[in-house]
């Protein structure tokens, strides 16, 4: 008895897994796989989470639309926990596994650093919508975020600008890994150019998850009685901003004073902040909820209905977006747009059709990309952080910036070409 | 940027506000016609500079409509209409106003849009709004402006300050108006007003001063910012005077950061004192205990938002026995179902309630998702006190530090002054010889690990106020709670306390010199080499319990 039950149950397993393998067979035909790499646990969740929602509701979008070459789009969604290396494990899985035909994802520039050689390796497509610190440029990526001259130098050249409140001193102050040293360095050589000495300048690091800010604000506090008007610069990523904020305004350190400019922190990161006392600290992006335009106003709209449709904590009852979730939302749209200019997904043709793809962006202008350097011309917003938790945009470039990936501020980039080199 | 060198001391920018300031200050008293609809479109659409060029005449003209203007601006209350040439004024109730005419607009005029303030018009508005709240006759509307002038004070607003002390009688406002006409007085021309400015401002204890003493003897080219010698003599001394006062706010801050850290070290590590320190059992699972505590205030604050929205304030005060509760019922289960089976199995209890943890963690995220959950602090624990010109302590750090010096009192005075405490001291002490003399050291086990399991509850109860709260959240503080117990001496809540105080104060003077990156690993160095030296910890438990 207890065997034919068991060969019956056996038969019955094998017959429907059969099924299932040939019913995911067929649908792998009719589907192009799109797969979504972003940290749904750990420090960075309370960024990345959304992009990854902000992917779902593009393909939502593009599939009602007829999908990409008269197929459907499937997203496979992971999980890399913020944990760096399985970032790569991840990825590998992604494209060896589940055979995506593109991938979207990556906040941090150590996950980026850490898939890059998986995609190189395997050929394959990965769009990162994330300012970052420039010095690299891979033919297998898309930068929808800022370089550095699209975000950094122009923030602190608003900051010494007479609008800015003249800033002369500087605290560089970042999460300990290479985006922001990356980018200070990037700083300290511009504010060099600009006549700043290094006495003048300090930079603080603090470990991934950093919760107690005290003694690095009784720091700048510190730094800023000695001398002329100073500004911090932040490179904070991830959850730390939140304490970070809190304790900024507990400690009572004022944006007429000491203004504060962040290039991680935008609208998301703030959800939960008493915003009150932090009024007139700054970030820099390039977009803004805040910022009206017909454009803008349905991006909003949609992302504000997409949220309650599929009930996700926080968003249905306050839909925030902000510039990551723009970028990644171009991204998606100008790899359908290539994909069906190119009549198929295969890498290289993608990457040969995605030079001088536009779109219109949420932020209310044409979003063009660069024909040669992976980057979007995007305009610069900064924005000034209001009692809401929104920004009050104080200062715009009248278009959009070309990207220039490879700072002319740090040496060795001289005569470095923003093309990705041909592998 | 090719911006000279800001010849003044103070910010520049007040100049330009108080330069019409003093323009108009001879109007003062008798002009009280409206504020002529020029100005206020010049306040609306002009550049930053014209903006602040058309506040200083607002303020100065004295007209009783000009507080309530540039309070809506900077309240953000302001719409232009630009080609209808209309400001428009929104009061707290919502209703608009036509800014110029005072008139009533209803239905509002669409198309209006904000008037955008930046930091540089928002510190100007502050000032125009103090020059007009300076004779006001309520003494904490007087102080408010008295203290906002005094960071934005201009030469051109001398006269104006000196008229205020004339009939200021209130000793702190008077104090503050004294400093800023010695601040003011640093340009004068005179070298004997000078050098009295200098010295009466020795008497202050704040950076804003030791910045505008720093630049009278900063170089311009070859010559001094200050061309008398005397001047300077005396500038530097009263840097000095002011330096000492700041450098006293500067260690004590840095002695409560220190103080701060360690009381939130010391909530995490009590609990684990109790159930590894006393009890033996290597509970991994500690952090996640810790983590459910906070996620019990997390429910609890929902809870009341939900349903006693006038509780809101006091919600951490209802969430400290509902953390305690529930953390404390989870040990207990933990407690039964797992640990009993496994006393003098360190390895195997290690592992056991490792696999717990992890189990707790997946839980928490399948019920509430992987992204952090917002905590609110209600407005008696946001901002702080402030103590000395630099030194604010935030009011949060404060209540967490109180709450562990209760807790810790609370457990000392249950181990040593209950029967309960007796029994658990007994158990742990000499199992046999307590079940020998009657004591059910079943139940006591459970009950004492109950216990250090809820006071891991209250510890994620206070950290919730001050951090993050995520699934993860116990990880974070595992690490620590093990390294203040041993360093404490295993079995010892007195070096529980010693450790957790010395290695917060430890961990911040390091930060203060080498960085957040490096205190974290040169305390871990330290510990290392200190448990090498001395493995029993701090304090080591004396008598036979210690040879088995």
């Amino acid at each position: 008895m207890q065997r034919r039950n068991f060969i019956k149950a056996s038969a019955m397993t094998a017959a429907m897994a059969l099924a299932g393998f040939s019913a995911s067979f067929a649908q792998a035909q009719e589907t192009i796989k799109v797969g979504v790499l972003h940290s749904l646990s750990g420090t960075m969740a309370i960024s990345e989470t959304v992009l990854k929602d902000t992917v779902l509701m593009a393909i939502d979008e593009i599939n009602a639309k007829g999908g990409v070459l008269g197929k459907k789009l499937e997203p496979v969604v992971v999980d890399p926990a913020s944990n760096w290396p399985l970032f790569a494990e991840k990825a590998r899985q992604l494209i060896s596994k589940d055979k995506v035909a593109v991938t979207f994802g990556c906040w941090t520039s150590v996950s980026r650093k850490s898939v890059l050689p998986v995609y190189e390796e395997l050929n394959s497509l990965l769009f990162y919508p994330v300012q970052y610190e420039g010095e690299e440029l891979s033919k297998n990526v898309f930068y929808t975020g800022a370089a550095p001259n699209q975000q950094a130098i122009p923030a602190v050249e608003y900051l010494m600008s007479k609008d800015g409140g003249s800033a002369k001193r500087f605290v560089l102050l970042g999460t300990d890994y290479v985006y922001p040293r990356t980018t200070n360095k990037i700083l300290r050589a511009f504010l060099h150019s600009k006549g700043v000495k290094d006495e003048d300048i300090i930079e603080e690091y603090t470990p991934f998850g950093h919760s107690d800010y005290q003694s690095i604000i009784a720091k700048i506090k510190k730094f800023s009685s000695e001398g002329k008007k100073t500004a911090v610069v932040s490179t904070i990523n991830g959850d730390s901003n939140v304490p970070f904020y809190k304790e900024l305004g507990n400690q009572g350190l004022k944006a007429t004073d000491v203004p504060v400019v962040a290039f991680s922190v935008g609208e998301e990161e703030l959800r939960g902040v008493d915003t009150k006392p932090l009024v007139g600290h700054l970030a820099a992006w390039n977009y803004f909820m805040s910022i009206k335009s017909p454009a803008n106003t349905e991006f909003v709209k949609k992302w504000s209905d997409y949220a309650k449709a599929k009930n996700i904590p926080g968003h249905k009852d306050k839909p925030l977006t902000n510039d990551p979730m723009e970028a990644t939302y171009i991204g998606i749209h100008m790899w359908a747009q290539a994909a069906n200019k190119a009549k198929s997904v295969d890498t290289d043709k993608v990457i040969a059709a995605m030079a001088g793809q536009t779109f219109k962006a949420p932020g209310g202008f044409i979003s063009t990309m660069d024909k040669e350097n992976h980057h979007l011309h995007k305009p610069v917003f900064i924005g000034e952080i209001k009692a809401d938790g929104q920004f009050n945009v104080v200062w715009k470039t009248k278009g959009p910036v070309v990207a220039d990936p490879w700072s002319d501020y740090i040496a060795e980039n001289k005569g470095k070409k923003n093309v990705p080199e041909k592998k | 940027m090719a911006m000279t060198r800001a010849a003044r001391p103070l910010p520049a920018l007040f100049a330009d506000v108080l330069l019409c300031l003093a323009l108009c200050l001879g109007m003062l008293g008798t002009a009280h016609a409206a504020i002529p609809k020029e100005l206020i479109l010049q306040l609306a659409t002009g550049d930053s500079d014209e903006k602040i060029a058309a506040m200083g005449q607002i303020a100065s003209s004295g007209d009783p409509a000009a507080l309530p203007l540039l309070q809506a601006m900077a309240d953000g209350r302001l719409q232009v209409l630009e080609e209808k040439q209309q400001v428009l004024l929104y009061n707290d109730a919502g209703e608009v106003t036509d800014a110029v005419t005072g008139a009533k607009l209803d239905p509002v005029p669409e198309g209006a849009e904000d008037i955008t303030v930046n930091n540089r018009l928002r510190s100007a508005l502050d000032g125009a709004m103090a020059a007009l709240q300076l004779t006001a006759a309520d003494t904490a509307v007087r102080l408010d402006a008295a203290r906002n002038i005094k960071s934005s004070a201009t030469p051109e607003m001398l006269p104006l300050i000196e008229k205020a002390l004339q009939s200021e009688k209130d000793a702190a406002i008077r104090r503050l108006l004294l400093t800023t006409q010695a601040s003011l007085q640093l340009s004068s021309d005179n070298v004997s007003t000078r050098l009295a400015a200098v010295k009466a401002l020795a008497a202050s204890g704040d950076s804003e001063t030791k910045q505008l003493l720093l630049a009278l003897l900063e170089k311009e080219g070859d010559t001094f910012k200050e061309p008398e010698a005397a001047v300077r003599a005396e500038a530097q001394k009263s840097i000095d005077d002011i330096d000492a006062r700041l450098q006293m706010g500067e260690y004590a801050g840095m002695a409560f950061t220190g103080i701060s850290l360690g009381s939130i070290l010391l909530l995490a590590a009590l609990g684990l004192a109790i159930t590894y320190g006393l009890m033996g059992v290597i509970n991994m699972a500690h952090g996640e205990l810790i983590m459910i505590g906070a996620y019990a205030t997390y429910l609890t604050q929902n809870l009341v938002r939900a349903y006693a929205p006038g509780l809101f304030e006091i919600y951490p005060l209802l969430a400290v026995p509902v953390s305690f509760m529930v953390a404390a019922l989870v040990g207990v289960a933990m407690e039964r179902l797992v640990i009993r089976h496994l006393y003098g199995r360190p390895l195997e209890t290690l592992l056991a309630t490792w696999g717990i943890s992890l189990m707790l963690i997946q839980l928490v995220r399948s019920l509430f998702g992987a992204q952090n959950v917002p905590l609110e602090n209600p407005a008696w624990l946001s901002g702080g006190v402030q103590v000395m010109s630099n030194l604010i302590l935030p009011y949060n750090r404060i209540a967490i530090i109180v709450f562990a010096g209760l807790v810790v009192a609370g457990m000392a005075l249950i181990l040593t002054r209950t029967r309960l405490g007796l029994f658990v001291r007994a158990v742990t002490q000499n199992r046999n010889m307590a079940s020998c003399v009657g004591v059910a050291t079943p139940r006591v086990d459970t009950v004492a690990f109950g216990l250090g399991s809820g006071i891991a509850g209250l510890a994620g109860c206070a950290l919730s106020q001050v951090g993050n709260v995520g699934p993860d959240l116990g990880q974070s503080y595992i690490i620590d709670s093990f390294m203040v117990v041993v360093l404490g001496g295993v079995g010892q809540l007195i070096g529980t306390v010693y450790a957790a105080l010395g290695l917060g104060i430890i961990n911040k003077l390091f930060e203060a010199q080498a960085g957040a990156v490096l205190a974290k690993i040169a305390v871990l160095v330290i510990i290392i080499v200190f448990i090498q030296k001395r493995p029993q910890g701090l304090f080591a438990v004396r008598g036979r319990f210690v040879e088995q």
